[in-house]
């Protein structure tokens, strides 16, 4: 226990009493640290960063009725089986032929706020549309009719025709309903050949319930995690045919590998040049120690006990730069995740404790061979040196 | 039996002879010089007493035990255990303090105890300067508390090495009257010196010349006490 005291005292007084000398190898096994571990705070948050970006360029998922035809409390039950940390938003579509001017267009019934969710990237002139009559208009429909955001019109429908008892069709008022029209919607897409109104106007207007076509949903997870909901969909939702959009999910997963696959490169690389970096100061440190360590052996220390006292020393290096680096880390992957993604990075506990070790392994590693080479002083010959 | 001796002991470098058949006998509580000019091959007998160096030919007995055959482990556990060495340069580990640096050779030896090694440095007169590190101290002083880690193991034999080679006069006094302390108290005393006026304190000098022992000096007025007080 004493003996273990003396260690420790000795140690501790080597690097205090020769801070100037140990500061440098210090910085050096502190930026290999904090290098480490801020690149393996960015790789397990690469997904999450890149999901939410995703995320700007639309639905993922869709639902579709199994024979057509999908209720909403059926789109509702699916919704449910996705973690709600993880459904970014949901919106359901449901098309119908409506005119206006007597000119047929096809309207879209949907939630408003979902719409906003999933498809983030709509350029909207004007202000966007709520229920309660009001309407947003495609770009191309809007050039056609002429209409501008602010615009009172009139959209009818046609409701199907009813046989009577000759078997001749039934003349049926159209239906009609006014609207304010709040926006012009502008993607450079189809989505600019519609006309969207919340799905409690469409059902006023059409005056029937009708059934959802499709609908859509932006989910924030990896590719693994969105098959096993869809499988769960599927096999739990009846009614419900959930499928990928493979366009996006696929991209997301080929962009992610990539980038993830690169940053592991770089960590590879830092930890090398990192262990390079922390040989070269200790073969410094050994050659400038080479009297003392004669010194050490003349007064009866056995290579045994030489190699524990150096590597007692750069474990405890390590300890310090890696407790260091794991603090200076975070600042790190905090600064380049605002810088590159714009948005904050979570505190990882358990990279603490693996800094540390890692720090603490890597100076041992890479003082192995500058320390084995200290046993080789002859203390004759060192001590004989003016 | 003779704490120390060596027959017929040789070191060849090539073709140089550094000991050339040296025989010499050291007894237990003797205290002596080993003199002689640069090159004629005492800091090789030094190192070979000094279990840092083995013979080309020949046996050393330290003890008893023939250190020429025993193997570079033993050799540093042979040197622990029996001899105390000081040399020319001090010799401190620059970041230890005093006590420290005396314990650092218990350390090595079983079990440090601060409260030893701080008696050591008040038996060399350093009591007040335990806690300060080799660069706070001066050149006599640093090489008391080489003395005092010599000691602190109590050691078969202290080697000395030049250990006045760097001090001004003061300081070698100093030394020179804790050599006469040790050598009352019973301790061998083997001090290699080209310091006439440090040789001949001793008991006995033996003069090396290109290898050999050219000649073999007795005190007779050799009296055992201290001679500063």
């Amino acid at each position: 226990m004493k003996k273990r005291k003396m260690f420790i005292r000795m140690i501790t007084a080597s690097l205090m009493r020769r801070r100037s000398r140990m500061i440098v190898a210090l910085l050096s096994i502190a930026i290999g640290a904090t290098i480490l571990s801020g690149l393996v705070s960015i790789y397990y948050d690469v997904p999450r960063q890149m999901g939410a970006q995703f995320r700007n360029y639309g639905a993922n998922m869709i639902f579709t009725g199994e024979d057509g035809s999908l209720g909403l409390d059926e789109v509702i039950a699916g919704e449910k089986k996705i973690d709600p940390a993880e459904l970014v938003g949901a919106a359901p579509y449901r098309y119908e032929n409506v005119r206006i001017n007597d000119i047929p267009v096809v309207a879209a019934g949907t939630d408003p706020q979902g719409v906003q969710k999933t498809s983030p990237y709509w350029r909207v002139e004007g202000s966007w549309f709520s229920g309660g009559g009001e309407l947003l208009v495609g770009a191309s429909v809007a050039e056609s009719f002429r209409i501008k955001s602010g615009d009172v019109i009139d959209v009818s429908f046609t409701p199907a025709a009813q046989e009577d008892e000759s078997g001749e069709e039934e003349f049926v008022m159209d239906n009609f309903k006014t609207f304010t029209v709040m926006g012009i919607l502008q993607t450079g897409g189809s989505e600019e050949n519609y006309i969207y109104m919340s799905l409690d106007d469409l059902r006023e207007l059409t005056g029937t319930e009708g059934s959802i076509d499709v609908a859509e949903l932006s989910v924030s997870a990896g590719q693994e995690e969105l098959s096993a909901y869809i499988d769960a969909i599927n096999s739990g939702v009846k009614g419900v045919h959930a499928s990928l959009v493979k366009r996006v999910t696929a991209s997301e997963a080929t962009v992610l590998t990539k980038l993830q696959a690169l940053v592991l490169l770089v960590t590879i690389v830092v930890l090398a040049l990192t262990m390079i970096c922390v040989a070269t100061t200790m073969t410094a440190v050994v050659a400038e120690r080479r009297k003392e360590i004669g010194l050490r052996k003349a007064i009866g220390a056995s290579d045994k006990s030489i190699i524990q006292e150096f590597m007692g020393e750069s474990m405890l290096l390590g300890l310090l730069g890696g407790a260091l680096g794991s603090v200076l880390g975070y600042v790190f992957a905090q600064q380049v995740s605002i810088n590159v993604f714009s948005s904050s990075i979570s505190f990882r506990p358990v990279l603490v404790p693996v800094t540390v070790i890692a720090s603490i392994a890597v100076t041992g590693i890479s003082s192995l061979m500058p320390i084995r080479s200290a046993t080789d002083v002859d203390p004759a010959m060192v001590l004989k040196g003016e | 039996m003779s704490l120390l001796e060596l027959k017929n002991v040789y070191k060849i470098y090539g073709d140089l002879h550094a000991l050339d058949d040296v025989s010499l006998k050291v007894e237990k509580g003797e205290w002596v010089s080993i003199m002689g000019p640069s090159g004629s091959g005492k800091s090789t007998m030094m190192n070979i007493i000094g279990c840092m160096d083995k013979p080309s030919k020949g046996e050393v007995l330290l003890d008893g035990v023939d250190i020429s055959k025993e193997s570079k482990k033993n050799l540093t556990n042979i040197r622990r255990d029996k001899i105390g060495l000081i040399f020319q340069q001090f010799h401190l580990v620059n970041y230890l303090t005093a006590v420290e640096n005396v314990m650092l050779a218990q350390y090595y030896h079983s079990i440090p105890d601060e409260k030893e090694a701080l008696e050591a440095l008040e038996r060399v007169g350093l009591g007040d300067r335990a806690k300060h590190l080799p660069s706070q101290l001066s050149g006599g002083e640093q090489q008391r508390v080489c003395v005092a880690r010599a000691l602190i193991n109590y050691p078969e034999v202290i080697l000395a090495d030049e250990p006045t080679g760097n001090l001004d006069e003061a300081n070698e006094e100093i030394v020179v009257e804790l050599f006469h302390k040790l050598h009352n108290e019973g301790t061998t005393l083997i001090v290699v010196t080209h310091d006439p006026e440090v040789a001949e304190v001793a008991q006995r000098t033996l003069v090396l010349r290109s290898g050999k022992l050219s000649k073999e000096i007795v005190n007779e007025n050799f009296t055992g006490k201290i001679h500063f007080d």
